[in-house]
């Protein structure tokens, strides 16, 4: 017997997974470290120390406070979603994804890696814009379990919905149409920039549709304390799309849905 | 590190492939495999010939679970591809047509991943890259940019990418392609060496005297079917007539006629002579003397396989016709 195939060598398979994509982040910092923390530095000053002091308080705090959570959540979503639509389709693109569908490896040790390669780049970038955001408005912890559950879970499904898209894109056009047309949109509207307490009526309503309103609100009541929306709702619905997402993903996987013929 | 021989202490000689009634029809209609059935018996050097569109690579696909059979079942070592996946795949080291792995990556890199992938730890990882692009003479190239490779180094490092698990089957997807016939070479006796130590190797190519001279036994697909599956002996045992070309010395202008075997003149100093193999060279060279004509060297006209490959596929779309 060549390789004998166990936990043990499913765990290597995980480990070089996550190491080769922890390097290619690494090695393409400026492309994938850089530019989301310079964002939202501009972001702080812009409407944190500018237009917030003219904003002055929402939900109970200076504006620049209220914002510091839902951008850094706003920065995680964009880096998981992206890091794996990115790094998987040009996998597939490059059919080099062959070299995994080929091997002993099964579909969720697959996407175990990239799903972790993808929140590894959503901390790092996280924690990054979290020291910028300090600079400006000091650090805060109302609850560290709540902020890095919240963050953490956040991350890892956003990097399977990524993970959904890149399966089915077929060119690099296709991995820019929904953060574009669907996640942008969903995540300005989520909270980030204004409590969704302050909507009329029916906005209200709609906007509690949005999935990102919950993961916000999460996150923001982990580092201040406060939120729009019941914590035991937010993790009931972060863990539900995690694990239609999760579930999703491991059928498209295993299928060989746009990855074998 | 030398690859294990895995022949040693074997009670007795297994089947590497055994594919059973295999067909595969893609979402566009096309069949591209009718049924096959195949074995190949652990330590084979094995051709899988056919000409382009034939099944080979869809064949080689569904082996190395690329694509997914339509119906049909395929085992390597008695391990079932479509039920156990895993278990089989780690047999299996593939070193594809096309070259894919990322070319913004380093030689080294590409092969301790793909050993990792294997589940083989980091270290021996690392022993086995170093082994094997030695061997394959890229370790002066293992830490440059793979895209600054050569086409021949590239196709060099899929074999050593293919051989860090150290797998049971090697199946090479026509690996000579466009490499020069030096290097060509040198790959061969590579690939030779890891048959001789006991890894069964799968080899198909449009070079057809590379098969006629590494590989034992052989088959030909043609059009979704196996026409032939045989040994390369017994195939070229086949060949009832064999075209052999004689350079002259001196210019002659008139062919000579000889009983049984057709002789033509194809420019003043070059015969062709047809001979079945059922007549003597002898006969042919005793009347060449007699008439005065002296040869200065002789050749096959073409490859013997390639002959009768020739033949076969041509024979199977008449019948299909």
């Amino acid at each position: 017997m060549s390789v004998e195939v166990s936990a043990r060598s499913y765990w290597i398979g995980y480990q070089t997974i996550l190491i080769k994509e922890i390097t290619r982040i690494l090695r393409i910092w400026a492309q994938t470290l850089i530019p989301p923390v310079i964002t939202m530095s501009l972001y702080f000053v812009i409407f944190g120390a500018i237009i917030g002091r003219r904003v002055g308080e929402m939900g109970g705090m200076p504006y620049m406070d209220f914002i510091v959570p839902g951008l850094i959540m706003l920065s995680v979503i964009t880096n998981s979603y992206g890091n794996i639509t990115s790094s998987f389709f040009g996998a597939k693109f490059g059919k080099h994804v062959e070299e995994l569908l080929v091997s002993p490896l099964p579909p969720w040790i697959i996407l175990a890696g990239y799903v972790s390669g993808a929140v590894f780049r959503a901390l790092a970038v996280g924690i990054l814009v979290w020291l910028v955001a300090a600079v400006f408005s000091g650090f805060h912890m109302h609850n560290f379990l709540v902020t890095i559950s919240i963050l953490l879970m956040t991350a890892i499904v956003f990097a399977l919905a990524g993970f959904i898209n890149a399966i089915y894109a077929r060119k690099f056009d296709d991995i820019s149409i929904i953060p574009t047309f669907v996640l942008q949109p969903l995540t300005y509207l989520g909270g980030v920039f204004f409590s969704v307490s302050l909507l009329p009526g029916v906005a209200q309503q709609i906007a509690l549709v949005n999935p990102i309103v919950y993961m916000v609100n999460a996150f923001r009541y982990g580092l201040l304390g406060v939120t729009d929306v019941s914590l035991w709702l937010a993790y009931a619905i972060i863990l539900g799309f995690g694990a239609v997402l999760f579930f999703v993903c491991l059928t498209l996987l295993s299928r060989g849905v746009g990855l074998r013929s | 590190m030398p690859p294990q021989d895995y022949t040693k202490n074997m009670p007795s000689v297994m089947n590497a492939l055994e594919v059973c009634q295999l067909h595969k029809t893609y979402n566009n209609g096309v069949e591209a495999l009718k049924g096959i059935d195949l074995t190949v018996t652990e330590g084979d050097f094995f051709a899988l010939l056919g000409p382009n569109g034939a099944g080979k690579s869809t064949l080689i696909g569904i082996v190395s679970s690329l694509v997914n059979a339509s119906s049909g079942e395929t085992r390597v070592f008695d391990i079932s591809v479509q039920k156990q996946r895993s278990q089989a795949m780690a047999q299996i080291g593939l070193v594809p047509q096309e070259v894919n792995f990322n070319q913004f990556e380093k030689p080294f890199d590409i092969v301790v991943n793909q050993a990792g992938y294997y589940g083989v730890p980091r270290r021996i990882a690392r022993e086995r890259a170093e082994y094997y692009l030695g061997k394959l003479g890229l370790w002066d190239k293992a830490f440059r940019m793979s895209r600054t490779l050569s086409g021949g180094m590239k196709r060099r490092l899929l074999i050593a990418r293919a051989m860090v698990h150290e797998p049971r089957l090697l199946i090479l997807d026509e690996p000579t392609a466009g490499v020069d016939i030096e290097i060509r070479r040198s790959m061969w006796k590579f690939i030779e060496e890891i048959n001789a130590a006991g890894t069964t190797v799968i080899l198909t190519t449009h070079y057809l005297e590379e098969a006629e001279n590494l590989c034992r036994n052989i088959a030909i697909i043609d059009q979704g079917r196996i026409v032939e599956n045989t040994s390369v002996k017994e195939l070229l045992g086949k060949l009832d007539i064999e075209t052999f070309v004689l350079d002259l010395r001196a210019p002659v202008s008139q062919v000579p006629v000889i009983d049984g075997i057709e002789v033509i003149l194809r420019d003043a100093t070059t015969l062709e002579a047809s001979i079945p193999k059922s007549k003597s060279l002898n006969r042919l060279f005793s009347r060449l003397e007699a008439e005065g004509i002296e040869v200065v060297s002789m050749r096959n006209k073409a490859n013997r396989l390639e002959e009768l490959f020739v033949r076969m596929v041509h024979l199977d779309e008449e019948t299909a016709a």
